[in-house]
């Protein structure tokens, strides 16, 4: 209080240390949650790194012998069904935000996040019970027909729970979030830039292209990289669906498919006992450093484009 | 060629609006795509007499949306030119994905109902599954577990969400606020599996190995709520206009008063809603509760204590470890896919309807 310039200090209330308190506690939860998820995995899945066939009856040689084909699984099924669902959510955002009826577009952007609300057990349940079967002719078909490409190789599966219908499954279980991703984005388009190519006698078309993709573009490349981590973490749609052999095979139509990550801990882990649930929490590991490193990727595309943050 | 063919509608009929000309009339898509889907009808229809099976109606429709997407282009291309032509190509891919989108849910909600409803009566409300082998049997365990978990998930969650985006609004600056916002949004991306995989970690280091409790499950849903209700509060507390603090700190009110008395219950419809979201994303989750609290047939009342069931879980364990007779299991798994499915769809319709009609009225 010497100088005039000195700020005045607020009076400092019980009530207010212990709130501002009680809310910095809160905040650093997150903080201890996150470090508590990866420590406790971390020394769960320390012995299983070095464990051998004697000692965890699940390895075949080693772990890494044994996490190999599971990645390859994950990463492959993930990739299928971004494959599926990136084209497919960028044309339903575009529909809903520059082609549907103003007043129809929120309802319509509910219906699409319906889908997200949906529990995954249940997509397992419709994907075995009414999606396998209505694929498996078209498999056969595409067996028959285009066996020569490396993909569609044969024998044909006769259930149709192959890694590709898992990849549609897993597709349609993405798409609700890549969709509100890039509406939300595509909505931000600044008007003035729609106009103006409209203006200049752009169709409709040619005005998105100009103007709402390069402005979405970063967008687009978040929403993919965020359904890339849900797809890699999706477990119950996967273990159900798929009828997994642990193979690394390409081949998209036979019965011999690779497991997932996720899926292959769901179906072992109840019967697990002594090292073997070590070994199945270090796999759980590795898939949480992947999404990990997955998700801050999309975050770090989102910020650098600060006007985005809107998109969850 | 092009423009030949673009001249044909001038020479062939005389010009009624010269602003018109040169373009399809505004029913030309639909008569196309009725013309598809009526040419795909016929080519089923004769397949069908041909191989004695029955009319198969989505193929048909499929095939002939398939078939208008290159016929729209083609007409569009001789009558209309190239430019307009890809516009309309786009429109009707872009249409199509929608649709497309629409399958999956609509084929979903049918056979959810249609299946589940086979099961879904008093017994199955009123009795566990308890010495119940092949028919009988119902899902009250399961529904009280879901319960039970999800409640005690979304205690321990709420108020450390609720603090959370409290700090981050009112008091965060720096690298700790930008750390946490950081970590909330990676943190939405935890897959369930792993938040169940860590709650199993954390209660065997304690109780041993194999411990299987439903707090353990309600920790790991726990995991998987903060970031929900961290993000939807944060962006309804944001939402609170500055006038208002100030309003409240010009007349002398601490700031804890003004956040407790001015801020939150502005923002509260909102922030209600995002937790009924959060609830319900959480409720249908199968993996963390496979891991963490197991199965069991038997009522369980106590968190604290042996085994929980839970409504995921139940759908999982029927159709995974099917009995004698398979369908009494199957149906029983619908059931209770229909069941968890109503709770869900209650919660977001409920949600809703709370940021509608209890929003903040400004403007007065």
């Amino acid at each position: 209080m010497s100088t005039a310039t000195a700020a005045i200090k607020a009076k400092q209330r019980p009530g207010d240390r212990v709130f501002s308190g009680s809310a910095v506690f809160a905040g650093s939860m997150i903080l201890v949650t996150l470090a508590a998820v990866a420590l406790f995995l971390i020394v769960q899945s320390l012995p299983a790194l070095v464990a051998t066939t004697e000692e965890a009856s699940i390895l075949p040689t080693n772990f890494w012998a044994y996490v190999g084909p599971l990645i390859f699984g994950t990463i492959w099924a993930a990739a299928l069904a971004l494959l599926m669902a990136v084209p497919v959510s960028i044309g339903i955002a575009l529909f809903i935000s520059h082609y549907a009826p103003r007043r129809l577009a929120s309802m319509l952007g509910y219906i699409v996040d319906l889908l997200a609300a949906v529990p995954s057990v249940v997509f397992g349940l419709w994907g075995i019970g009414v999606l396998a079967p209505a694929v498996q002719p078209a498999y056969t078909w595409l067996v028959d027909n285009l066996g020569w490409f490396p993909l569609f190789a044969g024998p044909v599966s006769g259930t149709g729970r192959t890694i590709l219908t898992a990849a549609i499954v897993l597709a349609v279980m993405v798409l609700p979030i890549m969709t509100a991703i890039s509406r939300e984005v595509f909505l931000q388009t600044p008007v003035l830039h729609e106009e103006a190519a409209l203006a200049l006698g752009a169709t409709r078309w040619e005005m998105i292209r100009t103007a709402v993709l390069p402005f979405g573009r970063s967008g687009i490349i978040s929403a993919a990289v965020l359904g890339l981590g849900r797809a890699l973490g999706e477990t119950m749609a996967v273990a159900m669906v798929l009828s997994a052999t642990g193979a690394v095979t390409l081949e998209l139509l036979t019965s011999v498919n690779p497991s997932t990550i996720a899926a292959n801990i769901a179906l072992s882990f109840p019967e697990a006992y002594g090292m073997n649930v070590n070994v199945l929490i270090a796999t759980g590991l590795i898939l949480f450093i992947v999404t990990f490193a997955v998700n801050a990727f999309a975050r770090w595309i989102v910020s650098r484009r600060k006007e985005f943050s809107g998109a969850n | 060629m092009t423009t030949t063919t673009r001249a044909d509608p001038n020479t062939g009929s005389p010009i009624a609006n010269s602003l018109t000309a040169g373009r399809l009339p505004t029913s030309a898509p639909w008569t196309i795509l009725g013309a598809a889907i009526a040419i795909a009808a016929a080519v089923f229809g004769v397949v069908a007499i041909g191989s004695g099976e029955g009319f198969n109606w989505g193929g048909a429709l499929l095939v002939g949306a398939l078939l208008y997407i290159p016929s729209i282009w083609l007409f569009s291309t001789l009558v209309e030119g190239e430019r307009r032509a890809m516009d309309r190509l786009v429109t009707a891919l872009v249409s199509g994905a929608f649709l497309l989108a629409m399958i999956p849910l609509i084929s979903l909600t049918i056979t959810v109902v249609t299946f589940g409803l086979s099961r879904f009566d008093p017994e199955f409300f009123s009795f566990s599954m308890r010495n119940v082998t092949g028919e009988g049997g119902g899902a009250l365990h399961a529904i009280i577990g879901t319960l039970l978990m999800t409640g005690a998930a979304a205690i321990i969650s709420i108020p450390i969400g609720l603090m959370t985006s409290i700090y981050l609004v009112e008091y965060g600056r720096g690298r700790l606020a930008q750390g946490i916002t950081f970590l909330v949004d990676v943190m939405t991306g935890i897959p369930s599996i792993v938040a169940g995989l860590f709650a199993y970690a954390l209660f065997a280091i304690f109780l041993g190995p194999g411990v299987r409790l439903g707090i353990a499950g309600a920790v790991a849903l726990a995991v998987l709520m903060i970031p929900v209700v961290v993000r939807s509060s944060e962006e309804m507390l944001r939402l609170v206009p500055n006038e208002l603090r100030e309003a409240a700190f010009a007349l002398g009110v601490p700031k804890w008063l003004t956040i407790v008395k001015v801020v939150l219950p502005t923002s509260i419809a909102g922030i209600t809603t995002g937790i009924m979201l959060s609830i319900a994303r959480v409720i249908g989750e199968t993996a963390p509760l496979l891991i963490a609290a197991g199965f069991t047939a038997s009522m369980n009342y106590s968190l604290f204590e042996g085994r929980m069931q839970s409504l995921p879980v139940f759908v999982y364990t029927q159709y995974a470890n099917q009995g004698n007779p398979p369908e009494a299991y199957i149906d029983r798994a619908w059931a209770a896919a229909l069941t968890l499915i109503l709770i869900v769809m209650a919660l977001n319709l409920i949600a809703r309807l709370v940021a509608r009609f209890f929003a903040p009225k400004f403007g007065r």
